[in-house]
């Protein structure tokens, strides 16, 4: 290949000549030069992909999307660097790569108290941080203490609110010792966690980032314990126990991680290293992905699918996403002040056609909130499309208030096609059942994500991405004054109920009180629900032990890349 | 001259205050902050998060505090990369935007100036046209589109150049090619300018008079005179070119400052974008007093002003 390069750059340096009549053929220097131009130029078509190369290197190359914010597991706080920690850092258990039921990490096992409020947790011995020191129960008890510091001031602490007391030592400002949190090392390798509830999906929790250890000396070696912004996650700072560590990052190009040979399991890592590339764009990622730079993709630009399900079968991928795209109601200002009213859209709402022949990313309609198979849940379909009966709900609002038709009502969404497309679609379908005027105005992220929490819209996009599998991490945020509630909707009766699941172990007991909170979700309608998530992405055929999974974790100690003849 | 450098970069104290004042509080204002998410945090989380960063303090005490640090040559640390501070990330950044830059710039005079020459040389034929049309093309044709073309003819179709990256010289051929045809167009259509209007100078007639030879008379005499309207073109070009581009990092993932910059925006990253403004600021400021400079050595007439 080397030689057909040159045969060619000397082609392309004779043609080149015949034009310069000045460049001497004989001896001059300025040949030389120009054959080294000319076979750089050409000797890059000779060179390996990283795709090619990695079959024997067993480096994966990822598309990791944006660049994290953080990688301290304490203050992380998106997709990217949930990717990122998993391979740096291991948490009490970890996860099947197919089911993500928890599977022994650094606890070798663990016994459950009967009522289901304690936790007993045997570390393994041989589990070492990756500088040398064990991992210990007291290194757990310290990481709890940090990310529910209030002095840290981590966005994610709350997930550690399950524990007995915690909150009283994050929000009350009692010390860890007066609020007694229920986090105690008995021995160095024994770690009891006392919970307030029993929390069937306790163990499935522990695979968040938040609830993974850091590096006690580390962490204090930069005074981190309370403070944001510091130097530990820096290459060559950084200890964490994963399956790998952290080699290299160059902030917006690339973070490399290399396997981690003081890993207890590290005769199951395949991978010699990952390298995650930040790559915002969908189609520079795409043709990334196409021409053997990346592995897989984060995304798929929705213009793409089409083209890519036609042409490209075997390497786009449709895998269900925990997380439900829907819209919310202001439901303070007329005209969804009225429940008729936000009724009669969700009964106008055909989201079939908007699956087929919008979103076309092999999405399911949203019928209820809580996506279906929710930790064993699948509640009842109730949001129905019934433009009859939606035209019926709007003439009795309109005669009632005597109005002859709706007001001009805005529709707010973040700027990006996607929902741009599914704007129009509704825009259109409650133009011709309703007769609803409705004006698209879309925003810039952040002053799109002002707007929400100043709950200044009437009706506004929203998706929500499950942080564990379990109900609960859906149906929350629609309890009185939750955070991430901004419809203005509140229900006595459904908060009882979520704190009478919450209390709950029996698990039929516990679905049938998140199935009333679907039912007066549907019957108060706060929302407009409309399709679930679907994750699309582009992967090479080459990596195996990557399987579809509902949070998109995918263990990496399992996967190991192969060579399939004729494909990359 | 000493005198007039010293003059413009005294000058340039107040224009950067102006600069840093203006940005501050505007980036204030645009609504949201760097630490909004999806997921809501708790006001007190908020305001802890915020007391982290100076951010919970009166705005104008906000503002004092960074002009001091500012004075001390501190941009403090980013938002959106956390533990990392924006004078490294820019130290890392701007190297790559500028080789960039460099390399666009080369492309773009290799294009430009003779095809400008040739064109002007050869006034109303079929050369002139074909070059001028093509300039024109190449004006037109926004970078987005631009770049995705040749990647799609030289990576996708013929397989010689990578897409993307910023690893091996070969992957910089590309990325220059689409900025540098980009800016070579201008420089083509300014030449052209520049030479028809020397070229009837009476002292062109005067060398074609003595006798000199027609590439004395083009590359001694016209062409000092010619490229005065590129030169003056060149300044902000040059800024703008070293100082990244936005869209051609995007398209090829490199590393550089203009997606520094343009994302800093978009993740209220108040102090990489304050940084990286005032980091160009002084950037222009230099760049336009060297072209003064250059000018003035080009042309009498200016240096007696």
């Amino acid at each position: 290949m080397l030689l057909l390069a040159n045969r060619i750059s000397l082609g392309t340096f004779h043609v080149i000549k015949s034009f310069l009549p000045w460049i001497k053929s004989n001896g001059n220097s300025c040949n030389y030069v120009l054959i080294g131009a000319c076979l750089v130029l050409f000797s890059s078509c000779s060179a390996p992909s990283n795709v090619e190369k990695a079959v024997d290197e067993q480096i994966l190359h990822f598309g990791l999307g944006s660049e994290p914010q953080y990688l301290d597991p304490h203050l992380a706080n998106s997709v990217s660097a949930h990717n990122v920690i998993i391979a740096l850092i291991e948490g009490l258990v970890s996860e099947d790569p197919k089911t993500l039921k928890p599977v022994p990490g650094v606890a070798e096992k663990w016994d459950i108290s009967e009522d289901g409020l304690v936790y007993t947790f045997h570390l393994r011995k041989n589990a070492k941080w990756s500088n040398g020191d064990p991992v210990t129960s007291h290194d757990f008890v310290y990481s709890y203490r940090r990310i529910l510091n209030p002095e840290l001031a981590s966005q994610y602490a709350s997930m550690l609110h399950g524990l007995k007391n915690a909150r009283k030592y994050h929000e009350q400002g009692l010390s860890w010792e007066d609020a007694k949190v229920g986090a105690i090392a008995l021995d160095n390798h024994t770690l009891q966690l006392t919970l307030e509830n029993p929390t069937p999906y306790f163990l499935e929790l522990l695979n968040h980032y938040s609830w993974f250890p850091a590096h006690p000396s580390t962490i204090e070696r930069f005074g981190a314990f309370g403070k944001q912004g510091t130097a530990w996650t820096r290459p060559g700072n950084y200890v964490g126990n994963g399956a790998f560590t952290l080699s290299d990052h160059k902030v917006n190009s690339v973070i490399e991680v290399k396997k981690n040979p003081l890993y207890w399991d590290a005769q199951t890592v395949t991978l010699e290293g990952i390298r995650f590339y930040p790559i915002e764009s969908a189609d520079t990622e795409e043709r990334a992905f196409r021409s053997g730079f990346l592995h897989l993709t984060q995304t798929v630009s929705p213009d793409r699918i089409d083209f890519l399900k036609a042409n490209n079968p075997d390497l786009i991928h449709f895998e269900s996403y925990l997380g439900t795209y829907f819209y919310r109601f202001n439901v303070e200002e007329p005209p969804f002040d009225d429940v008729r009213v936000r009724l009669a859209f969700n009964l106008a709402t055909d989201r079939q056609a908007i699956v087929e022949k919008v979103t076309k990313g092999g999405q399911l309609p949203a019928r209820c909130f809580t996506p279906p198979g929710t930790g064993g849940f699948s509640p009842e379909s109730r949001f129905r499309f019934d433009p009859q009966k939606a035209k019926a709900l709007i003439k009795e609002y309109l005669d009632e208030k005597g109005l002859k038709s709706l007001p001009k009502i805005e529709l707010k969404y973040n700027t990006s096609e996607g929902h741009k497309k599914v704007a129009e679609a509704l825009q259109g379908m409650w133009k011709s059942h309703l007769g609803a005027e409705i004006q698209l105005l879309n925003m810039e992220w952040k002053v799109f994500l002002s707007t929400i929490a100043k709950r200044d819209f009437a009706l506004a996009r929203a998706g929500w991405i499950g942080d564990y599998v379990d109900a609960n991490t859906f149906l929350h945020m629609w309890r009185t004054g939750d955070g991430h509630n901004n419809t203005g909707w509140s229900d006595a009766r459904y908060d009882e109920l979520l704190e009478l699941a919450a209390q709950e172990s029996d698990t039929q007991k516990r679905f049938s009180y998140f199935e009333e909170c679907e039912k007066l979700i549907a019957e108060n309608a706060p929302i407009l629900p409309i399709y679930f998530y679907v994750h699309v992405t582009l992967r090479s055929p080459t990596v195996k032990g990557w399987y579809p999974t509902l949070l998109d974790h995918h263990p990496y100690k399992y996967v190991h890349l192969e060579s399939i003849a004729g494909n990359n | 001259m000493v005198k007039f450098i010293l003059v413009r970069i005294l000058q340039a104290i107040p224009t950067l205050f102006v600069i840093a004042t203006l940005t501050f509080f505007m980036t204030r204002l645009a609504p949201g902050g760097p630490f909004d998410s999806e997921k809501n945090i708790p006001d007190e989380i908020k305001e802890k998060l915020e007391a982290h960063f100076g951010l919970d303090k009166p705005l104008h005490e906000q503002f004092i505090l960074y002009i001091g640090n500012l004075l001390q040559g501190d941009l403090g640390p980013s938002f959106k990369y956390m533990g990392w501070e924006v004078s490294e990330l820019i130290a890392k950044a701007f190297p790559v935007s500028a080789q960039l830059g460099m390399l666009s710039l080369f492309t773009a005079l290799l294009i430009g100036l003779p095809a400008g020459i040739i064109a002007a040389l050869r006034k109303n034929s079929a050369y002139d046209y074909f070059l001028m049309i093509s300039a024109m093309l190449g004006i037109c044709l926004p970078t987005f589109v631009l770049g995705p073309l040749l990647i799609l003819i030289f990576s996708s179709w013929l397989g010689w150049l990578p897409p993307l990256g910023w690893y091996a010289f070969s992957d910089m051929i590309l990325p220059s090619l689409t900025l540098g045809l980009f800016y070579g167009a201008y420089i083509a259509r300014l030449t052209r300018a520049g030479m028809l209007e020397t070229l009837n100078q009476d002292y062109i007639r005067t060398a074609r008079a003595k006798g000199a030879s027609p590439l004395r008379v083009v590359l001694r005499h016209a062409l000092k005179g010619g490229l005065l309207p590129v030169v003056t073109f060149l300044g902000p070009a040059f800024a703008g070119l070293i100082s990244g581009s936005f869209i051609i990092e995007s398209i090829f993932f490199i590393p550089g400052l203009g997606r520094f910059f343009v994302t800093a925006a978009f993740n209220r990253d108040y102090t990489m974008v304050l940084g990286t403004v005032l980091f160009y600021a002084c950037l222009i400021i230099i760049l336009n007093l060297v072209v003064d400079i250059i000018q003035a050595s080009l042309d009498p007439k200016s240096r007696e002003k």
